[in-house]
């Protein structure tokens, strides 16, 4: 019996994860890649032994066992490790006592939890927070992260190993922070969290199935935080409700063709409806406490375009959204598309009297919309300025989406 | 950039009292025109003030509110970046208080060498 084709890769991605995080609380941060080590021969001896008796009845604990023993193994033979790490494992009085690993539900949770701080340490640039994360966390392959990335696999691998080694130095220990400290790296994690589910959902790699999974894997590690008391607060739920609306236009977003299909000419028949509930669902659960954060307000305004509604209300609604996002944290992209939400509540020409106050002249978004506004009005200032979009624009995704209003524009 | 401070002053208005529907307007107006502020990159922070209070004179006599004797009152500001008082004066076009009569004051926020 051969083994499944997609059933291994996700159970050893799941597994890897959980795996590693136990085990390296068990060794000490320093010795994750002991850890690593162990797992990879776990699942290469799954791969081999499977291939040839087929699947076991439940794979879990059979690569649970094979790792355990791996483990003894190793304590048995590394004196060092023996020293230092059987004595916790052992109870003090049975000598003869059975090593015991605890890949228990519980533990195998809180070993993630602390992975998450850990390897979300602010001392670690954030691409490198998000690519520990996906080699770690998520079980990743070098490969799948040098393609999320659109990188190599000697920069990735020089990317975590310098981070390690970092952790390292630092002496950074895998615990999940105390209460004092807790906010603080919390938005840290969040931030990393937020930026693996961008490069899932706007990244440029034509891989589909890899994006998906970029978006998952960051909405179950952000829902795992909701479900530890500690930090199950509001700003999290946020992000998942933020997470959860722009993964329901996930299949609307692409055409057959892998071509991107903007916002309004989408097949909302596509959109998951499913998705759009659980991010009503947390959306409610966020809007506890005093705090508007920037995933708050980016979640409303996700909330809103998941609405089919097209009247001038509903684009007013995101206008005052974007004002105060604007007031919490200015970013170019917010000020471009709330000057699109003004074109829809008021009229393009005040529109345009805004927009020409950015002036964000490097930005080739910044020329698309100004095409935009100018479509009805004067069709041949769009052109213009969607030709210049063109020149501007960075990669082949954003050059097909200018592309596509050019030619709409000939017709 | 250097920072400005807008100050919004107006004449007060104790017998106003508007209607659901016009503080709602105000509050839009007043947020589209921070917005359009902030799109620019150019907002710093920002503050309403509450019209009530009191008043502390320098022989420890406090008088109820801050417009006991004046004829206008102070109700909030704005911080905005700009290079210099021209550019923060373009910033200040439109702002709502306008519309109530009252006028905006731009002062530049100085900064002390230690």
């Amino acid at each position: 019996m051969q083994p499944n084709q997609e059933l291994i890769p996700h159970l050893f991605r799941n597994e890897f994860s959980k795996i590693v995080a136990v085990l390296t609380q068990l060794f000490g941060l320093e010795n994750m890649e002991i850890a690593e080590d162990i797992v990879s021969d776990t699942f290469l001896l799954a791969a081999e032994t499977w291939g040839k008796k087929g699947v076991p009845e439940n794979p879990t604990a059979w690569l649970y066992t094979v790792a355990k023993n791996k483990t003894k193994d190793l304590l048995k033979r590394n004196q060092l490790f023996n020293k230092k790490i059987a004595p916790k494992l052992v109870p003090a009085q049975a000598e003869s006592a059975e090593i015991e690993i605890d890949l228990t539900e519980k533990n195998i949770t809180d070993s993630q939890l602390q992975m998450m701080f850990t390897l979300c340490h602010p001392c670690i640039p954030t691409e490198a927070q998000v690519g520990l994360s996906l080699r770690i966390l998520c079980g990743f392959g070098i490969d799948e992260i040098a393609e999320a990335f659109l990188s190599n696999k000697e920069t990735i691998n020089k990317r975590l190993f310098r981070a390690k080694e970092k952790l390292r130095i630092e002496g950074i220990k895998m615990e999940i922070p105390a209460e004092a400290e807790i906010e603080k790296r919390l938005a840290a994690v969040l931030t990393t969290l937020y930026l693996l589910f961008n490069e899932g959902y706007y990244s440029s790699t034509q891989n589909l199935p890899l994006r998906k999974d970029l978006c998952i894997e960051s909405m179950r590690l952000t829902l795992m935080l909701i479900e530890y008391k500690p930090t199950n607060q509001p700003l999290v739920n946020a992000l998942l409700s933020l997470m959860c609306f722009h993964a329901s236009r996930f299949d609307a977003r692409l055409n057959p063709h892998g071509e991107i299909v903007l916002y309004e000419d989408q097949d909302t028949s596509l959109w998951d409806a499913e998705l759009i509930k659980r991010g009503e669902y947390y959306l409610y659960k966020a809007a506890v406490g005093n705090e508007l954060s920037k995933y708050h307000i980016e979640a409303a305004i996700a909330y809103w375009h998941t609405q089919k509604i097209n009247e001038a209300e509903k684009w007013n609604n995101i206008l005052q959204l974007y004002n105060k996002l604007l007031q919490v944290e200015y970013s170019p992209v917010a000020a471009l598309n709330r000057t699109y939400a003004l074109a829809r509540a008021q009229s393009p020409n005040i529109a345009i009297k805004e927009a020409e106050k950015l002036k964000l002249i490097n930005n080739h978004l910044y020329f698309s919309l100004l095409g935009e506004l100018h479509l009805d009005i004067a069709p041949n200032k769009a052109l213009e300025y969607f030709q210049l979009a063109l020149s501007k624009a960075k990669n082949d995704n954003d050059r097909q989406v200018i592309q596509a209003k050019i030619d709409k524009l000939a017709c | 950039m250097k920072e400005f401070m807008m100050i919004f002053r107006m004449a007060p208005m104790q017998d106003f009292q508007p209607t659901p529907e016009q503080m709602q307007e105000s509050i839009k107006q007043w947020q589209d025109w921070i917005g359009g502020i902030a799109a620019q990159g150019k907002f710093v922070s920002t503050n309403q003030l509450s019209f009530d209070g009191k008043t502390l004179k320098p022989d420890g006599v406090i008088t109820d509110g801050p417009y006991a004797e004046v004829k206008e009152i102070v109700g909030g500001y704005i911080i905005v970046k700009a290079d210099n008082l021209d550019d923060a004066m373009t910033l200040a076009e439109n702002c709502p208080v306008l519309f109530f009569g009252g006028h905006v004051e731009v002062r530049e926020i100085m900064v002390l060498n230690p």
